[in-house]
């Protein structure tokens, strides 16, 4: 064995109680292996993707845990400083240290927080001068959650900040919740890169009614505090205010990655990991939201728990490998008539070997697209497209997405289970 | 219908009710109505109508046959049942007792199934004894057991079903294969309920449908997760069913959340939408009830896919009370009562555990014998027929078909070719008869008489109508020639009467009790339901109204989680392949397809593909094509329909060789239920030269 070291240890350490660490941890076990778990957080790990329900009040926060783990599996609180490669062990800021035969980083992503005047204290140093506004927050975890769930009795008006999937969200719950909110968002339509222009319009338009005022090419710059540093309002670049008692900002995330770049692992965008889901270090693996993997950063649940899944069967030593996840894109907007979302790919033809077929029913107020290109085989292939309103065929067009093969039959056939019936083209 | 004699239909669990009339000519009775039994009402379906046919001189055995110098010739039964004893008995006393197997089936009458239990426990001593309804119900079994504590297919009676609110139907096509019971939907619909079908394909029965979901094969896990996800999500459980009729919601609650809506939709493939207006059909009716049949069952998560249609039926107080409850579908003649007297691996009659030491002292007491000489438990039906020519070197093979009917069939024909010595018992001469050193010709239906137990798990009587031909003898004459060849006489009565005073006596005080059940009750009161404990007991036709079957009384909700099929497509094999049955044939054909106008009406195996699949592959409708797995390859002609998906392809499996569905089934088993993965596998397409 290794001389000197924990040569012995041969337990599986993951760092991250979120949903790939969670998912990791109950999987790997499930194989066979000994796990501790190493969370930041006190609360028991829970879905984040119902976040927005929960702020939305259509289920307590504790609907939203995830199952508990199996016993084979020990939990600890405490936050990895470095990681010690020669050792194989990492460092807690309580001073222990932990021995690993594998590691598994699944440290997911921080929110961006963006430049705003005011959104930092300039007059203080250090971790005080990040501490943000009273009545601001970003919308990450269920301690956000519960922040702002607190601080909701106090507000009429909310600006929500980024008119991406995780803004529309927040908006989206706020609204549920009786309080008026505008969304701000910098760019010139919403999910600007899920959508085009027309989905965009229509999305807008629903969130109006759900009690959302969308204002696009918005920019804010500066938050307004009053003496005791408590949120009143925000700024706009052309010097309009918008009066708020509450902030909330979702503008993007940034993965996680200090721990592996200090323990020199190749980080670009995030951790690369090869199709095992493994590092340049054998012994050191990375899932989720802090994991790039060909090139490509998710950001999402799904593709999370596939590549945990993934990694769980290659710690139990089967020969697995993660492919890469082509899903869609999927918002769905709670309320009186639920509005479903679902997007993918580009959201514009390139150039002219591109085809756009689209179906749009103002008054139902439905919108489908889909775009299509030409291989140098002749053949059409999906690149792109969206569903608004009407997901008959999402099933369908998810399958081909995912596929990526070559399409036998007009392209119609992906927007409306009408043209199924007949099928490909006569002969 | 005075002259006629009044009995059940030979196929399917629902055991219409029929009368035979005597005929002259060559089939000896004719097929009459029989309106006053109430679970069909003289409605018959075309299998139903035609099994007289079954009866022709032709169609069937009427000599033994014995293996001399490689070939099958007739021989007498003398000659016949010495050939078999001492195959058994030489292969015992050369490699012990469990070396020799017996295989037995769902179509089998509980008297035939009980004697054939005891038959391998008594004078074989063997732990090696399964029967083909482990391919069949031992999910819904095991998830039934899970959460009541007892395994009925239905707890309540059919006529119950169009009185519920919604019912929500799940991988089942009785359309097709329990035509008869179609009219119970129907009635469902005219009284305002609703009707949601789950199924990959849109099939007749989807039709009728308010609602048709249809999920990748392999998926119904994550559906029923993503539903019961949607009504914890909505306030929409039962919270007081939840705190006083059952234990385990917080565990099985965590579980579904973990299964988001948009997340099920990826893995389904059905669109969220249509999952919510399921939940708002289901959640929004007085009463709800779920029936599952092969889709959701025959998968190697089979058992824990019907515990997640349990948990949502608990969860939204669907269950113990009335027009409300899950329950599924049996498929066998006597699946339902074949699975509970003994010729399963791990059980005793009366559908007791073989491996509880109160139940072996029950019935050990009944037989006469040391409860100490019984053997364990032994191997399920596929790791038994995968041990033959190994572990398990000779078989008695009653009632099945498993050449045809088993999962990677051209794996267990080997296994069955490989074998020191093969017995079977038999009507016809099946695919499986065919590679025997003994046939035996056996009484079938019309020609004799006993107790079949129905999906509603009514006890009905199957009564002789014709005396049998010359030269067939019933499978009870058989047990009791090899026991008394083999020293052990005593304990075989031929008289199925008598067989089932016995069963009566060793199920009392079991979970399916027989003890208060006659012949003459039985023909009085149109059949009774068990538990039915003492002979002025009524009978149970609805389970559950005061408590579960469980210690506590309590339901158990199961905390599951979805997980892909065993084998999922890939670059190589990128199609789903499922496979089922069509209205004209019965499981491995054995009988229907001996009948000329169902041979007619469905001739041959096929393919079913989507139109854009079709195009893709350059396949036209009515090509040859084959359909290519890990495990096999199939020809056959395709078939064009949108009524399936594009990214699945289907075939029915009653056909034997070249066309036979079940070369590729998958022999993943269930933890739990040792089911195999019927339902789903990777296969691909490609032209047949």
């Amino acid at each position: 064995m290794l001389g000197g070291m924990t040569a012995t240890e041969t337990r599986v350490v993951v760092v991250g109680g979120g949903m790939a660490g969670h998912r990791v941890a109950q999987q790997a076990a499930g194989r066979g292996r000994e796990v501790l778990l190493l969370g930041e957080e006190e609360h028991r790990p829970y879905n984040r993707v119902l976040l927005a329900e929960v702020l939305a009040g259509r289920f307590p926060a504790e609907v939203a845990a995830l199952a508990a783990l199996p016993d084979r599996v020990e939990r600890r609180t405490a936050r990895v400083v470095r990681i010690d490669r020669a050792e194989r062990r990492v460092l807690c800021d309580d001073g222990s240290a932990v021995g690993y035969g594998d590691l598994v980083l699944a440290t997911g992503s921080n929110p961006v927080l963006p430049a705003l005047r005011g959104l930092f204290d300039d007059r203080l140093t250090g971790r005080e001068r990040h501490r943000l506004p009273d009545g601001v927050f970003a919308f990450r975890t269920m301690a956000d959650c519960a922040d702002v769930d607190a601080y909701l009795p106090e507000v009429r008006q909310a600006v929500v900040v980024g008119g991406g999937l995780l803004g529309v969200s927040a908006a989206r719950a706020l609204a549920a919740r009786g309080v008026s909110v505008v969304l701000a968002h910098q760019g010139e339509h919403l999910m600007e890169r899920h959508l085009d222009e027309e989905a965009a319009r229509l999305l807008a338009g629903h969130l109006a009614e759900l009690g959302v005022e969308v204002h696009t090419e918005c920019r804010v710059r500066s938050v307004l505090t009053d003496g005791g540093r408590r949120v009143t309002g925000v700024e706009l670049a052309d010097g309009f205010r918008l009066e708020a008692q509450l902030l909330v900002v979702a503008v993007g995330v940034r993965p996680r990655t200090n721990l592996a770049e200090a323990a020199g692992l190749t980080v670009r965008r995030g951790v690369v990991v090869d199709d095992r889901l493994t590092t340049d270090d054998p012994h050191i693996h990375a899932v989720g939201d802090c994991a790039e993997h060909r090139g490509v950063l998710y950001g999402l649940a799904g593709p999370a728990l596939a590549q945990a899944d993934v990694l769980a069967r290659v710690l139990g030593g089967e020969d697995a490998a993660y492919p890469g996840s082509r899903l869609l894109t999927r918002l769905t907007l709670n309320g009186g008539s639920p509005l479903d979302l679902a997007a993918f790919g580009v959201t514009a033809p390139a150039g002219p070997a591109d085809r756009v077929v689209r179906l749009a029913d103002a008054s139902r107020g439905t919108y489908r697209k889909v775009i299509v290109r030409r291989d140098e085989q002749g053949g059409d292939r999906l690149v792109g497209g969206v569903l608004l309103g009407d997901l008959d065929t999402v099933g369908t067009i998810a399958g081909t997405w995912e596929g990526d093969e070559a399409l036998s039959a007009h392209p119609l056939h992906l927007l409306t289970t009408q043209s199924s019936t007949t099928g490909g083209p006569s002969r | 219908m005075s002259d006629a004699t009044e009995t059940h239909c030979p196929y399917c669990a629902l055991q219409c009710g029929m009368g035979l009339r005597p005929a002259d000519g060559p089939v000896p009775v004719t097929v009459v109505e029989r309106p006053a039994f109430p679970v069909n009402q003289g409605a018959l379906c075309g299998k139903g109508a035609s099994a007289a046919a079954v009866l022709a001189p032709g169609a069937r055995l009427t000599s033994p046959l014995v293996r001399v110098d490689g070939e099958l010739r007739p021989a007498s039964w003398p000659q016949a049942l010495d050939r078999i004893a001492a195959g058994l008995a030489g292969t015992a006393e050369r490699y012990g007792r469990d070396a020799v197997g017996v295989f037995g089936g769902g179509g089998l009458t509980n008297e035939k199934a009980y004697a054939l239990g005891k038959f391998a426990r008594v004078v074989l001593g063997t732990s090696a004894i399964d029967y083909n309804g482990r391919f069949c119900m031992s999910s819904a079994a095991a998830g039934g057991i899970r959460a009541f504590g007892v395994d009925r297919g239905l707890p309540f009676p059919v006529a119950d079903i169009p009185r519920a609110g919604c019912v929500i139907l799940v991988g089942g096509n009785p359309a097709e294969t329990m035509p008869p019971f179609v009219r119970y939907l129907r009635e469902l619909k005219e009284n305002g309920g609703r009707l949601i079908v789950v199924d990959p394909r849109r099939t007749r029965t989807a039709e009728l449908a308010d609602l048709h979901l249809a999920p990748r094969p392999g998926t119904d896990l994550a559906l029923a997760l993503g539903m019961l996800h949607l009504v914890v999500a909505d306030g929409r459980t039962d919270e007081e069913f939840i705190a006083q009729r059952t234990t385990g919601w917080p565990e099985t609650r965590d579980a579904a959340m973990a299964h988001w809506p948009e997340h099920v939709e990826a893995v389904t493939g059905v669109p969220l939408p249509q999952l919510r207006e399921a939940v708002r059909l289901f959640c929004g009716a007085p009463t709800g009830m779920v029936l599952t049949a092969r889709g959701p069952e025959q998968q190697a998560k089979g058992t824990d896919t019907v515990s997640a249609w349990i948990n949502l039926c608990l969860a939204t107080g669907n269950a113990g009370r009335p027009y409300a409850g899950y329950g599924c579908l049996t498929g066998q003649g006597n699946g339902q009562g074949g699975r509970e007297h003994g010729q399963k691996a791990d059980q005793l009659p009366g559908y007791r555990k073989l491996d509880d030491p109160a139940a072996r002292a029950h019935v050990a007491a009944v037989w006469g014998v040391d409860p100490d000489s019984l053997p364990g438990p032994g191997r399920s039906a596929y790791e038994l027929l995968e041990s033959l020519g190994g572990e398990v070197r000779a078989l008695l093979l009653m009632g099945s078909n498993p050449v045809v009917s088993a999962p990677s069939s051209t794996r267990i024909a080997e296994r069955l070719g490989s074998l020191d010595f093969l017995a079977v018992s038999d009507v016809v001469l099946s695919e499986t008869a065919e590679l025997a050193d003994v046939v035996l010709p056996v009484t079938q239906w019309a020609e004799e008489t006993g107790t079949m137990t129905n999906l509603e798990g009514r006890v009905v009587l199957r009564r002789k109508a014709v005396d049998p031909p010359e030269g067939v003898r019933s499978d009870l004459e058989v047990l009791r020639a090899l026991a008394e060849r083999l020293g052990r006489p005593e304990g075989f009565p031929t008289e199925p009467e008598e067989v089932f005073e016995e069963l009566r006596r060793a199920s009392a005080g079991g979970a399916a009790d027989y003890a208060g059940i006659s012949y003459p009750r039985i023909a009085a009161e149109d059949g009774v339901f068990w538990p039915c404990p003492e002979p002025d007991h009524p009978g149970t036709p609805r389970l559950f109204l005061d408590r579960f079957a469980t210690p506590d009384g309590r339901a158990r909700f199961t905390a599951v989680q979805h997980r892909p099929a065993a084998e999922e497509p890939d670059t190589d094999y990128p199609l789903r392949l499922t496979t089922g049955r069509v209205l004209a044939q019965y499981q491995s054909g054995a009988q229907t397809r001996r009948v000329e106008a169902l041979n007619q009406a469905a001739p041959g195996a096929f393919v079913e593909l989507h139109p854009v699949l079709a195009e893709r592959l350059g396949v036209r409708e009515g090509d040859r094509v084959a359909v290519v797995s890990r495990r096999g390859r199939t020809v056959t002609p395709a078939r064009l329909t949108a009524a399936i998906r594009p990214d699945t392809v289907f075939m029915p499996f009653h056909w034997p060789g070249e066309a036979n569905a079940n070369r590729h089934t998958n022999p993943a088993l269930d933890p739990v239920s040792r089911m195999p993965e019927f339902k789903a596998c990777a296969v691909r397409v490609e032209a047949a030269d």
